[in-house]
């Protein structure tokens, strides 16, 4: 598909080409670059989704839900979690302050081809198993640096019959294994989804559009620089137990014992995790209590999300030992979408808070925060020491298992 | 962008693996993009015992004792020594503006994140990647020998050790050669503006619905 690693020179991708700079680096064209809350888009028309807009809410939702986020396009934000555009065949990726600035006074990037790599799925997701399960699956495999260097093509039977949603939660936590680029190649599902949003081309244009959308996929027999098979059956509900999106096990897990690690400086990762975490090596995931939980995030915000978890919760009640459940919509008109299908009164029937669009408690950045010591079940991206709050304790899974874990009041099986 | 030719300086040693940009700078101080004034808070949760803010007065904030960042062996210390993976997670630039902020000019690890390795050659930070077994070999003879210096030289790309060893050290060309002259990116680019037009026509007849 998009060649990514053959970015100078490959056909596919000459017309993202602008100069070569060196041997090494190449200027590329950017299409689109979102600053800020709202988002601005360079050479194309301005859209901005004011905080009392429907349209309103994270920016890695509100793209592919505007159809902003096109397959081909070169996109890029100031924030790591941009890879979820790549769900549409578009090259995206997160960059700091100073590219932003270079995209805005140049339009383009001066980059270096990235390294390829493919992860290939192949079968079909066990049932209770989804998209994020899969994705900490692999970051499990190959590690929080794994693809470091490299652009991810996910692929392979089940991401073919992923969702555009699926497709974006996966891309969304390529950088959580290492990689700034996760993408999927362009298919029907993909054409479907974008086919008839506001920003999406109409007419004519649509028609020359989708010639060359259907031409991003990779060529047969494409060689890349790593290949990770993966089998669907393989793949189990996920938990995080530690301070690293790597330290996860499956829901029938257990907790690391340090002493089994032989390389002195993983051992000491495993140490200091488990202290901050306050857990002892050996316990099983099933049955470690939450304070919290936290359903949202541009991970899995989204409305398949959500009736995921409300699937789960409908007709019980949040466990009498969980403080706070939230449920955060990723945009305005996923919560529209959600209570126009009663999913609101579901979750508010059952003891969770229904609230407005936004990152919430993902980062802890605003009031939605864990206090010190409390454990939380979230479908976030990140459980780094002090990302939900300060001392707070993330663990990371799917809308379901955070669900489940919320009704039954520690980790469990999704219901 | 200030240039780097070369440094001598005691290093800094952060013995862990996956050190990620929340823990290098908190999200509360990410509210400014000055730049400037991010050292106090440069590992905040590791080096302070009460919750940082911005604005603090960090002279009065109780230190952890047992963070380097605390210790008068490696004060003003300009290398940070560190493990796989360093500057992880969050596109933050604020990482890698506290780090210069706070006075550290290169890092020296087995290898770095993407995003942060890049932020890194926008504001002057030399980020030399080695392998895992010479990095652990540093660690040592620095708890060995306090005062423990050393010498980076970016034109050879060369890293010069108290023992005599001279460690190489691989760096992308374009990136050393802007590093070493402290040019500035935007202006760089900006000389190929003529390159850049024409490629925006080109693409305005190929893809029109970009440009709606």
């Amino acid at each position: 598909m998009v060649k990514v690693g053959q970015e100078v020179g490959s056909t596919a991708t000459q017309r993202k080409f602008v100069a070569r700079l060196s041997p090494a680096e190449a200027l590329i064209a950017l299409d689109s670059a979102i600053v800020g809350l709202s988002s601005h888009e360079a050479g194309r028309r301005q859209g901005e989704f004011g905080l009392n807009r429907v349209e309103q809410g994270i920016i890695h939702v509100v793209g592919p839900e505007q159809g902003a986020t096109l397959p081909g396009m070169t996109v890029v934000a100031g924030d790591s979690h941009t890879s979820t555009h790549g769900a549409f065949g578009a090259l995206a990726f997160g960059v700091g302050t100073s590219d932003v600035e270079h995209v805005l006074a140049t339009q383009c990037l001066a980059m270096r081809p990235m390294r390829r790599m493919l992860v290939q799925i192949e079968g079909e997701l066990s049932a209770g198993v989804g998209p994020k399960d899969l994705i900490l699956h692999v970051i499990g495999r190959i590690g929080t640096a794994g693809a470091t260097g490299h652009a991810i093509e996910f692929a392979g039977s089940v991401i073919r019959a992923m969702s555009m949603e699926g497709r974006m939660t996966v891309c969304n936590m390529a950088i959580e294994a290492g990689a700034r680029v996760g993408l999927v190649a362009v298919d029907d599902t993909t054409i479907d989804y974008v086919k008839g949003r506001p920003y999406a081309p109409v007419a004519a244009q649509w028609e020359a559009a989708l010639a060359y959308w259907r031409s991003l996929h990779s060529d047969a027999g494409a060689v890349f620089d790593q290949t990770v098979r993966i089998d669907a059956a393989e793949v189990r509900p996920m938990v995080t137990w530690g301070t690293s999106p790597e330290m996860v096990v499956d829901i029938d897990g257990r907790v690391p014992a340090p002493a089994d690690e032989a390389d002195p400086v993983k051992r000491a990762s495993l140490v200091q995790a488990l202290a901050y975490m306050g857990l002892e090596p050996g316990t099983a995931l099933r049955g470690i209590a939450v304070d919290k939980v936290f359903i949202g995030s541009c991970t899995n915000a989204r409305i398949e999300d959500l009736r995921s978890a409300a699937q789960v919760v409908k007709g019980r009640q949040v466990a009498a030992n969980v403080r706070q459940a939230l449920v955060v919509p990723g945009s305005g008109l996923v919560k529209a979408q959600a209570e126009s299908e009663g999913l609101d009164r579901i979750f508010l029937a059952a003891g969770f808070e229904w609230r407005e669009p936004g990152c919430s408690m993902c980062l802890g950045m605003n009031d939605d925060r864990l206090s010190p010591g409390e454990r939380c079940a979230s479908t976030s991206n990140r459980n780094f020491a002090g990302r939900q709050g300060p001392g707070g304790r993330s663990h990371l899974l799917s809308p379901a298992m955070a669900a489940s874990a919320a009704i039954a009041g520690h980790f469990t099986d999704p219901f | 962008m200030m240039s780097f030719t070369h440094l001598q300086s005691l290093v800094l040693p952060l013995d862990r693996a996956n050190v990620d940009t929340d823990a290098i700078i908190p999200k509360q101080f990410m509210k400014s993009i000055r730049r400037t004034g991010f050292g106090d808070n440069l590992f905040d949760e590791w080096r302070y015992l009460d919750r940082g803010e911005p604005g603090q007065d960090a002279a009065g904030r109780p230190r952890q004792p047992g963070f380097v960042l605390n210790q008068a062996r490696y004060a003003g210390a300009q290398i940070l020594l560190t493990r796989e993976n360093f500057g992880c997670g969050s596109s933050r630039e604020h990482a890698v503006w506290a780090l210069r902020d706070f006075g550290i000019r290169a890092l020296i690890a087995p290898s770095f994140a993407d995003i942060f390795h890049g932020n890194c050659f926008k504001n002057g930070l030399l980020p030399i990647q080695l392998g895992a077994q010479t990095v652990d070999q540093l660690f040592q003879r620095l708890q060995e020998r306090p005062g423990y210096a050393l010498a980076v030289d970016l034109p050879t790309q060369t890293l010069r050790t108290p023992e005599g060893d001279c460690l190489h050290f691989d760096l992308d060309p374009a990136r050393k050669h802007r590093l070493l002259n402290g040019l500035d990116d935007i202006g760089l680019t900006l000389q190929r503006a003529e390159r850049i037009r024409a490629y925006e026509k080109l693409r305005r007849a190929a893809e029109p619905w970009l440009f709606n």
